[in-house]
């Protein structure tokens, strides 16, 4: 007899079957980066020593997606949390996972400072313009003339200032033995492999490592699934360069490779 | 792990030494810091102490950093501490309350300074309140209030087993006061004394071994249904309830009947126990009750203590802190008058706890 299981679509070993299909909504972009994570982990072959922290929004809803141990902590902490646990037992592979509010707002300190320490972890960071858990309102990464719960006229520069560049940001502080790149989901195979880039700058202990990948979310949006990826696509790539940013003993770059 | 104290040993020193030794002693194994006056001495003597021993230390870009740092380490497996006062413990109030809801075993050294706000540096017990029932929970923590650099020494040790035992977030609560004063302090390996030290173990990425057979472990604090968070809730205030009975103390001195109970905590207990004795001798019936742990609170050994007392007096370098907290565990339990010695910020010497004593007891004469 065929058993529902035997239909189980094909998922990364270091997903939790048990949680999915997933929490976030249709079309959100978490579910594309979170796979590349899982991918990446089976490949390497991490799972058992990976630490996987998640932040607040809707990061948090990964809190028991991976089959890896997890912690969830408060918003913009993430990156204390497992810094502490990487300096207590520098043999974890540690992930702080979070989005644009998390890392440029509430938690911008200690992404600044766990850069400038070359603090041996690594940073993937879902960037989808909006506080999007809360609601939709203006996030750091909103461009300019958008509309969300707390810009409903439109994101206005002279107010509220130009879109955050995070990798730019954390390429210009950072070593040379850092790894920082910015991908997007709708380029699957060149996101896995930034992920896959700022895992093996963690294991082979040279220095910090971060990835900011571009994510839909048309719920916040209110966007249909052409007007989705088009204003990833189209809208975001005007303002959020693609590619990488500085790879371990090279300069900074900026070009899609 | 390198023995740290070889024999006992007297020695001379500040509060803060007292705490970079005692964490040794104990088992410590890693420090997260931010600089804020007047701790700042932990870290000046662990940074200096902690490599010889193969201990850890990281100065974070701030509190909120420390303290969540500080999570991780524990939730890694190793025994971790933090230290801060003033401003620092309002915003290590965000990691103590994640530390509340996850049962996460960290010790936090917390030296009082003047508030509210950046305030002063030395004398105060202001930050009682805070300490005891900060965050946005129910204060499910384990706060010693010390009085003395022996004292600070003894509860160091005590506070990181009884962290790791019960798994609630652990404080040892002093002062600039005592953190800056030099005195006398003896200073031992715990295990001559038989007191064994609390194992550790990994919340977080256990090895390939450990795993076998095991599940994942997933952490959060964050519910989505009302229930689940009660359950969970109630299922902490009960292990509280329970850790309470047996890690509560108190000192208690004097008559059972007396014409004025004293109540005082840390170090301005020791004015008031100062002032009992000169009373004590001066023929005056009075007895003294001081609270070492602030929380949980003594409440019926005061209770005890108050019952038969025709009044109270709780002197404090706060305006009310432990006052309010003496009145809770009276409530409904005495008829007699509390009266309030408050000096928030100030210090309090012996001499004016009698002046004030003499005058309650002339009105009951």
């Amino acid at each position: 007899m065929e058993r529902i299981h035997d239909h189980d679509p094909a998922m990364p070993a270091s997903w939790n079957r048990a949680t999915k299909p997933h929490r976030f909504c249709p079309g959100c972009g978490h579910g594309i980066f979170l796979k590349a994570l899982g991918e990446v982990i089976d490949e390497l072959g991490i799972a058992e020593r990976t630490v996987f922290g998640c932040d607040i929004g809707c990061s948090l809803l990964a809190w028991d997606f991976l089959n890896v141990d997890s912690v969830q902590t408060h918003h913009g902490r993430t990156v204390p949390v497992v810094v502490g646990a990487k300096r207590a037992n520098p043999e974890l592979i540690v992930i702080a996972y979070m989005g644009d509010g998390g890392g440029y707002a509430i938690g911008a300190q200690h992404l600044v400072n766990s850069a400038m320490r070359n603090e041996k972890i690594t940073v993937l960071l879902a960037n989808n313009t909006v506080y999007a858990m809360t609601g939709g309102q203006m996030a750091p990464t909103t461009l300019p003339g958008q509309t969300t719960g707390t810009t409903p006229y439109g994101r206005d520069p002279d107010a509220t200032g130009q879109p955050t560049l995070g990798p730019e940001m954390v390429a210009a502080i950072t070593s040379n033995s850092a790894y920082v790149a910015r991908g997007s989901v709708s380029n699957y195979p060149r996101l896995k492999q930034y992920v896959r880039q700022a895992l093996e700058n963690q294991l082979a202990g040279r220095g910090f490592s971060f990835v900011e990948a571009l994510s839909g979310c048309p719920t916040n949006w209110h966007t249909n699934a052409k007007q989705t990826w088009s204003y990833l696509d189209d809208e975001m790539t005007k303002y959020f360069t693609l590619g990488e940013f500085k790879t371990p003993g090279q300069a900074e770059g900026g070009e899609d490779k | 792990m390198t023995n740290v104290i070889e024999a006992e040993q007297r020695s001379f020193m500040t509060g803060n030494e007292v705490v970079a030794w005692a964490a040794l002693a104990a088992g410590a194994e890693f420090m997260y810091g931010y600089p804020i006056t007047p701790q700042n001495e932990i870290m000046h003597y662990w940074t200096r102490l902690a490599p010889k021993f193969k201990r850890g230390f990281l100065q974070t870009e701030d509190e909120l950093s420390a303290g969540f740092a500080t999570l991780g380490g524990v939730m890694a497996g190793r025994k971790s501490f933090c230290a801060t006062a003033g401003p620092g413990n309002v915003l290590m109030q965000e990691p103590i309350s994640m530390a509340e809801m996850m049962r996460i075993p960290a010790v936090w050294f917390i030296q009082q300074r003047g508030g509210p706000s950046t305030a002063t540096v030395i004398y105060s017990q202001q930050e009682t309140r805070l300490t005891c029932l900060g965050g946005n929970g129910e204060g499910n923590r384990l706060v010693y209030s010390t009085a003395s650099h022996q004292e600070v020494f003894d509860y160091a040790i005590k506070a990181f087993n009884n962290a790791w035992n019960y798994r609630f977030p652990t404080f040892v609560l002093g002062d600039g006061y005592q953190a800056k004063m030099r005195e006398a302090v003896t200073l031992y390996d715990p295990a001559q004394r038989g007191i064994e030290l609390h194992g550790t173990s990994r919340m977080l990425g256990r090895s390939s071994k450990q795993l076998d057979g095991q599940q994942v472990r997933h952490y959060r604090n964050t519910f989505n249904i009302e229930e689940e968070l009660y359950e969970t809730l109630m299922q902490h205030i009960a292990d509280w309830d329970h850790m309470a009975e047996e890690v509560v103390e108190w000192a208690w001195e004097g008559d059972e009947e007396p014409d004025l109970l004293l109540v005082a905590h840390g170090v301005v207990s020791r004015a008031v126990y100062a002032a009992y004795e000169h009373l004590k001798s001066a023929g005056y019936n009075v007895a003294y009750f001081r609270p070492i742990t602030l929380r949980p609170f003594p409440v019926a050994a005061l209770q005890r203590a108050a019952g038969r007392c025709r009044q109270l007096l709780v002197a404090e370098s706060a305006y009310g802190q432990l006052l309010s907290l003496v009145r809770d565990s009276l409530y409904g339990k005495t008829c007699a008058p509390i009266e309030g010695l408050l000096r928030p910020g100030l210090g309090i010497t012996e001499e004016l706890v009698v002046e004030w004593a003499q005058r309650l007891l002339a009105r009951v004469g």
